[in-house]
């Protein structure tokens, strides 16, 4: 289903190469005032976005450089920006940006592809059922536990369970997002969430 | 329904994401399966501990800076330019955006903001003009500003630090609204006007003294501050400091 903000069937970025985008720059970019109205825009959402970077490329440098990117990709689409919300559309452009990195690292020599493990489907959704009301307390992780355990987590998982639990976005909004149905980003999250209480637990147990 | 139903739904229920015939539904599943029951009240507790974990990461300011640089550079500020930085609503000063907000700021027209400042807690002490909203719960003073202003004051209770939350109001500086937020200590008032910027760079707090009135200014994650008081300097520096740390450690509203 196509995003509420995008034109069916077009999508917000479609330049996969950084830096050679098929579209002539607007001189429209140039324009002060335009560059305020962006700046007063998007620019709040820059911890966001960085946010989000951080989580798809699991690396720091990688993803200053997608957000910078984003960022000139946003601002060359602005004028087709019509709303309703900035932060999703960013994500969109943000995470357009960062399927170009993961198809440049797969083809790179030196890094290696990123597996999803065979085993993900698989996870039960499903634990033994408790004996004790007890045995349903979990460990209250800090906040650098939770974070390499939600990296851990494959895609495309990693990512809806991102958009909704630390952006808050909703169903519908991730949807958008990663252009995917309602029902799709329903039961990814469900995946997600049942693969990190597994991980959860088993930190437990074993702990790194 | 069934528990394969259920072990989808129960995360759309967890997340309010259910219209109430479906929610009803998963809730009836519920209240009849130990299991499905067991199961929501663990996802709960995850979503929970998650929530509480901070697991945002902050953008490094040589990111900002270099992202900055490269939009087009607005033309040296007017007076209006500038004053926008401070005003809410969708004028958020460029300049403030760019960073050059403490450098090209010049000291008449923050003095000029700061006599506004000044007016409008003067105007708040006239009988029956301090609080559009009166509350000492910083969860009924928060919502209230919500469709009123662009950005969402920050409502901190200092109730246990001597400063009592009394309400919230609808200002006006520079002809735009602005949100105060309203405190008490002892019998003096306090307004903390807070006000939207486009430069989250932090500006350590300063004290000015207009008309015999303290102002304690301070700019942090993208709002501007002014705390306004007839109250000792020291003690309005006392609560602003009391308020920063209470925004840092999150008991925010």
């Amino acid at each position: 289903m196509p995003g509420r903000w995008i034109p069916a069937g077009r999508a917000p970025v479609i330049s996969t190469n950084a830096g050679q985008s098929a579209m002539p720059v607007n001189a429209a970019n140039d324009d002060p005032e335009r560059a305020r109205r962006f700046r007063d825009a998007a620019l709040p959402h820059l911890d966001d976005v960085y946010t989000l970077a951080r989580y798809l490329l699991r690396d720091a440098a990688d993803a200053e450089d997608a957000v910078q990117e984003c960022y000139l990709r946003a601002l060359k689409h602005f004028d087709s920006y019509r709303g309703p919300a900035m932060k999703p559309w960013l994500f969109a452009i943000l995470r357009n940006v960062c399927r170009a990195e993961y198809a440049r690292r797969a083809s790179s020599p030196t890094a290696p592809i990123e597996e999803v493990p065979e085993d993900a489907a698989q996870t039960p959704l499903w634990h033994d059922a408790p004996e004790t009301p007890e045995a349903q307390m979990l460990h209250r992780w800090d906040a650098s536990t939770i974070r390499r355990l939600v990296e851990a987590l494959a895609e495309p998982f990693r990512e809806t369970f991102v958009l909704r639990e630390i952006h808050e976005l909703s169903y519908r909004e991730i949807a958008d997002v990663v252009g995917a149905p309602v029902g799709t980003v329903m039961s990814r999250l469900a995946r997600a969430r049942a693969m990190l209480r597994s991980a959860w637990m088993a930190e437990e147990e074993h702990p790194k | 329904m069934t528990c394969d139903e259920a072990e989808i739904l129960l995360h759309a229920l967890i997340d309010g994401e259910l219209d109430a015939g479906h929610a009803r539904a998963v809730e009836e599943h519920i209240a009849g399966c130990p299991r499905c029951a067991a199961e929501l009240a663990a996802y709960r507790e995850m979503s929970k501990a998650t929530a509480s974990a901070n697991l945002r990461y902050t953008a490094p300011p040589a990111l900002r800076r270099r992202i900055e640089a490269s939009l087009p550079q607005a033309r040296v500020p007017n007076r209006r330019a500038v004053l926008r930085g401070f005003a809410l609503g969708s004028a958020v000063s460029a300049i403030a955006a760019s960073g050059l907000f403490a450098i090209v700021v010049r000291n008449d027209d923050e003095a000029r903001i700061e006599s506004e400042v000044v007016s409008a807690h003067l105007r708040s002490l006239q009988a029956g003009h301090l609080t559009d909203v009166i509350s000492t719960d910083q969860h009924t003073v928060k919502p209230w500003f919500n469709g009123k202003l662009d950005v969402a004051p920050p409502v901190v209770d200092l109730t246990a630090q001597g400063f009592t939350l009394i309400g919230g109001r609808l200002d006006y500086v520079d002809a735009r609204p602005i949100g105060a937020i309203v405190y008490r200590r002892r019998a003096h008032v306090i307004n903390l006007f807070v006000a939207q910027t486009a430069s989250t760079e932090r500006h350590a707090a300063k004290i000015d003294t207009i008309q015999g009135f303290n102002i304690r200014r301070w700019s942090e994650r993208g709002l501007n501050y002014w705390a306004v008081s007839d109250l000792a300097a020291d003690e309005l520096a006392e609560f602003g400091n009391k308020f920063e740390t209470a925004m840092r450690t999150g008991t925010v509203g």
